[in-house]
């Protein structure tokens, strides 16, 4: 790196194709965007030792390590524990296009989980916003069995 | 363990933004045979390999095969680690278990990473689970930000306390370390001066994406002897994995990984009041944000008193504990070799061989790894095989 190579410039290759992926939700996030898409309902999964609900269902729990089987719902309100105003560019990877900015990225712990979830506040002044607000989901009119899509955003509760 | 194990060679590149006249190989073989020349050993002295960087940076598979030229594994045993942004500290580790195992006398760790070659928050993003994380975890730099509004919350920190972390790391990196990538003193008014990239991140509270590598030979106590006369000694290492989905730990002000690992490395070493004890710190403190806040972890002050240490100046260089003296990850970030970097530094320190980092009389040192979903890797390390 520091010796004085040869008088050539350095070139480099780009690499453009796409390499998409189609990722398999399996039984218990089918299960969930199912409830999305149907019932505007927001489904979590009981652990039958601890009894801790996890949102979105996932197979185990963490602690125990046991099969959960037991789906329930939660509420459709929650509590913000940590948010960000995302402003910077980069690419989207879903789509493969710059990302849509600026967002406000929600971590939130709804009403019934013990577990928390990350999805977006439509409201993107930071001025506005702090932890231990009260949010809503806001549901798609069209859902098509998309998390991201399904519920559209979460609003504040004034 | 089995046995006693000492790092005896550190190398590293010289780490920049965009490194346009090397191929990913050469870095790694630069930061061999500066850790090589180092020891005074050669390839031929080397049992082992272990080597390790994050694959979708680079979209290179094999990189334990694709990287022989500069890694030097013709016909050795090479193995690959990857465990995102710890890909580093869990090389080291692994180096280290390698050799306290009995297996292998000397083995070499590697960490590298050629950022530039891709869109590093679109390949960190593809860490987040697809269907109901990837859409607003905006690399490494969102949860962050996240994390920091939920500490703000609860232990009344600010923005200008991640702003003293900034320049304390900014300005050691243009004052002590050559091989930082970003060399520049900044001012705490600079850095609130600087754009929102994340709120509360701001630009300058973020550590940058480097091109690097970086390499660390650990050695059996006997052969570690009769390399060098002061081996650093690894002490104790603890790793931590947590959960199993990002928003898990988004909300939680504080990192139970690290406070896990932490007691882990701290029984193994002896470690029982780790402010006193130890000498320097270097952690791996990739947001202004989290060197306020995890330092409770580490058992370096009260739960909520990230600030109250970080505004009393004692972890600059002058300070009763030193952090970062490299300028850490806010100046230097070649992700895979990032945690190794930390251990380098941290061994350099205790070897007396730091030059313009050194803190004076180092013996006893502490290294953090932090990756992806909020988990954590420490390695204690001490100029003595055990602690007096």
């Amino acid at each position: 790196m520091e010796e004085q190579r040869s008088d050539s410039v350095p070139l480099s290759v780009a690499y453009m194709a796409d390499m998409p992926y189609d990722y398999h939700a399996g039984f218990y996030y089918s299960r969930f965007l199912m409830e999305l898409r149907d019932n505007k309902r927001i489904y979590g999964v009981k652990c039958p030792r601890c009894g801790k609900i996890y949102v979105p269902p996932r197979v185990v729990c963490r602690d125990c390590f046991v099969t959960m089987v037991e789906f329930v719902p939660v509420g459709n309100e929650g509590t913000l524990l940590a948010f960000t105003v995302t402003n910077f560019p980069y690419t989207d990877t879903t789509r493969g296009e710059p990302k849509n900015i600026p967002y406000t990225a929600a971590y939130i712990k709804l009403d019934g989980s013990d577990s928390n979830i990350v999805h977006c506040l439509e409201e993107t002044d930071e001025k506005k916003i702090k932890a231990g607000l009260r949010v809503r989901a806001v549901f798609s009119e069209t859902r098509t069995g998309d998390y991201f899509h399904d519920i559209d955003h979460f609003e504040i509760i004034h | 363990m089995k046995n006693r194990v000492g790092i005896v060679g550190v190398g590293q590149t010289h780490h920049k933004s965009r490194n346009t006249d090397c191929k990913g190989q050469e870095l790694i073989g630069i930061a061999v045979k500066r850790a090589l020349e180092s020891a005074e050993l050669t390839m031929a002295d080397i049992d082992s390999i272990v080597i390790g960087n994050m694959d979708h940076f680079e979209s290179i598979n094999y990189v334990d095969m694709w990287s022989v030229d500069g890694s030097g594994g013709y016909m050795k045993p090479i193995m690959k680690v990857t465990t995102g942004g710890t890909t580093g500290s869990a090389v080291g580790h692994a180096g280290f278990y390698h050799a306290a195992s009995g297996l292998f006398d000397t083995v070499l760790a590697i960490g590298w990473e050629q950022n530039s070659e891709s869109d590093t928050t679109a390949a960190i993003s593809t860490c987040f689970d697809p269907i109901v994380e990837r859409e607003f975890c905006g690399g490494a730099i969102g949860p962050l930000a996240a994390q920091y509004t939920a500490y703000m919350s609860k232990y009344g920190a600010t923005e200008e306390d991640a702003a003293l972390v900034s320049v304390r790391d900014h300005n050691n990196a243009a004052q002590c370390n050559p091989y930082a990538h970003l060399r520049q003193a900044i001012t705490v008014e600079e850095v609130m001066k600087s754009p929102y990239i994340s709120y509360p991140m701001k630009l300058l509270d973020m550590c940058p994406r480097s091109d690097g590598a970086c390499a660390v030979i650990f050695a059996v106590e006997d052969k570690a002897r009769r390399i060098t006369e002061r081996p650093a000694w690894i002490l104790g290492v603890g790793d931590c994995h947590i959960l199993v989905q990002v928003a898990d730990g988004i909300g939680l002000a504080n990192l139970p990984s690290l406070e896990r690992a932490a007691g882990e490395a701290y029984k193994m070493a002896g470690i029982t009041d780790p402010y006193r004890q130890f000498d320097v710190a270097e952690l791996y403190v990739p947001a202004s944000t989290a060197g306020v806040t995890w330092m409770e972890a580490l058992g370096l002050c009260e739960e909520g008193g990230g600030p109250r240490l970080i505004r009393s100046g004692m972890t600059n260089m002058d300070g009763e504990l030193p952090i970062n003296p490299s300028g850490g990850v806010l100046a230097t970030n070649p992700i895979g070799a990032t945690g190794l970097i930390r251990i380098g530094e941290a061994a350099l320190q205790v070897m007396g061989k730091a030059e313009k980092k050194q803190v004076e009389g180092a013996k006893v040192v502490v290294a953090t790894g932090f990756g992806g979903c909020f988990w954590s890797d420490v390695t204690v390390i001490s100029a003595s095989p055990q602690l007096d």
